[in-house]
């Protein structure tokens, strides 16, 4: 079936099988390997992007689903060479270690700061927990969205 | 994991819908509890009728009661103010589901299609007394949510048939809430427990109460809110319902190795207990 997918703002027209999830179509049509695979099976956030500014696990939806909409991946996230405020608290913060869970982690973070500046630690634990990590503990990836968060609030 | 091969449709209306569904397949609302199954291959339908973009199945409407179109996402209800304001409970079960991805495109008439024993909003849906409204090639109908779940994964729709919205009374009047412990690493429930109280003064006039995931379906437990009704819902009136509600769902119990079935019995009474209390905080 045919699509048009704006990725990162470039849209991608692509004769796709209806069965090709979003995450495969990112990853192997479009070689953006920024976006993981973990689990497959909807529980460890590491797939996690954006569509239409929402967050997604982008192995639990069809590429077919997507027709039309907006997608922002871990490789759309900087602007003019520039980090995002999100990638750069991560790196400041040291908020990963693998790396694996970061590209999940840096989208939903992203997208919850935008719509929740000067959230709480509380809030902020509650809301990661889509998004599993098997190596920081979690306190790094915290203090690195408080960072954000804080700022946004302007305190 | 790749689903098995399907053929795939984009339904534009209710009606294109019901017509795609006269030749087989399931309906695709969010996926986010079709696509799992489908790419575990415990499920392969050879159709899948897209349903996401039927502009009638969208949005809540508040008039006297509330409307839920089937495809209103679990963050769209959890968020709507029409919901908090008019049935609490639901607005705080939608908020519990999963993690902020599923909320963002599960929705209602996915999740109560499915009928997952562990799901949350059958609960709330039981308990404040729901109306689901069906459409199918024969025309429409409405059941009652007790009638419409019937056991883990069956529920009262027939092959084709389309869950259009979701009817609900105004609850505005009423101490509601929703309480669930959730399973520590999928987030489903263990046990959930809905209550709806009419107080008169300090005085419960009457109480509805349903128990989920600890059950195979959500269960309307009638001796709990006998032993609440009439009382100010003092000590002995919890005590006495935290009683009853294990044995309202002991013919119905379900159980695994690390919470089994008398496990969750216990914890109805304790989730019963706290959802009161929430209800009236
Ligand atoms: C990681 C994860 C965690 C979750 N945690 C929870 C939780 O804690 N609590 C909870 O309650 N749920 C939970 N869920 C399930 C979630 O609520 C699902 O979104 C929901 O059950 C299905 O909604 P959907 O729109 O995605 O339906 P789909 O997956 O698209 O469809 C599910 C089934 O319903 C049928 N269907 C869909 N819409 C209709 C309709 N209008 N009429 C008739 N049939 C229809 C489909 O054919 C299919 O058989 C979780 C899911 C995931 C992936
Ligand atoms: S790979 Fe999608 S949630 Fe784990
Ligand atoms: S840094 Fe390794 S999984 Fe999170």
């Amino acid at each position: 079936m045919q699509v048009a997918i704006t990725v990162n703002g470039v849209v991608h027209e692509r004769d796709v099988d209806p069965r090709t999830l979003l995450v495969h179509f990112l990853r192997e049509e479009l070689d953006l390997t920024g976006t993981k695979i973990g689990c497959d099976t909807s529980q460890c956030g590491a797939c996690t992007v954006q569509l239409d500014g929402k967050v997604l696990k982008s192995c639990t939806l069809l590429a077919v689903q997507a027709d039309g909409a907006e997608v922002t991946t871990i490789e759309g996230l900087a602007e003019n060479g520039e980090h995002h405020p999100m990638q750069t608290a991560f790196w400041e913060n040291h908020g990963l270690q693998c790396g694996y869970c970061t590209p999940g982690m840096i989208m939903a973070s992203a997208a919850f700061v935008r719509d929740n500046p000067g959230a709480s630690e509380g809030e902020i634990r509650h809301y990661l927990e889509g998004n599993i990590c098997r190596c920081t503990g979690y306190h790094n990836i915290v203090k690195a969205v408080k960072q954000v968060a804080d700022a946004a609030a302007g305190a | 994991m790749w689903p098995n091969k399907f053929d795939y449709v984009r339904a534009g209306s209710v009606d294109e819908a019901l017509a795609s569904a006269a030749g087989g397949g399931k309906f695709l609302a969010g996926g986010h509890s079709l696509l799992p199954a489908m790419k575990l291959r415990l499920d392969s339908p050879e159709q899948l009728i897209d349903i996401g973009r039927i502009p009638e199945l969208q949005g809540i409407s508040a008039n006297g009661g509330l409307t839920i179109g089937a495809g209103t996402t679990h963050d769209a209800i959890a968020s709507s103010a029409d919901v908090q304001a008019m049935c609490s409970a639901l607005a705080s079960a939608c908020g519990q589901v999963g993690d902020q991805g599923v909320r963002n495109f599960g929705t209602l008439g996915g999740n109560i299609a499915h009928a997952d024993p562990a799901s949350d909003p059958p609960t709330v849906l039981v308990a404040c007394g729901a109306t689901i409204n069906i459409q199918g090639a024969d025309g429409k109908r409405s059941v009652g949510a007790e009638d419409f779940f019937i056991d883990l994964f069956e529920t009262a729709l027939d092959d084709g048939e389309l869950i259009t919205s979701v009817s609900l009374p105004n609850c505005s009047d009423c101490q509601c809430a929703y309480v669930k412990f959730p399973h520590p690493a999928s987030r489903y429930a263990i046990v959930g427990v809905a209550v709806c109280l009419k107080m008169d003064g300090d005085t419960c006039a009457q109480a509805d109460v349903a128990v989920g995931g600890a059950t195979v379906k959500a269960v309307k437990c009638a001796d709990a809110e006998a032993a609440l009704a009439g009382t100010t819902l003092d000590e002995a009136a919890l005590n006495a319902a935290a009683e009853a509600v294990k044995a309202d769902i002991a013919e119905d119990l379900i159980g695994d190795i690390a919470y089994p079935e008398s496990y969750r019995q216990q914890m109805a009474g304790v989730f019963l207990k706290r959802a009161i209390a929430a209800a009236q905080g």
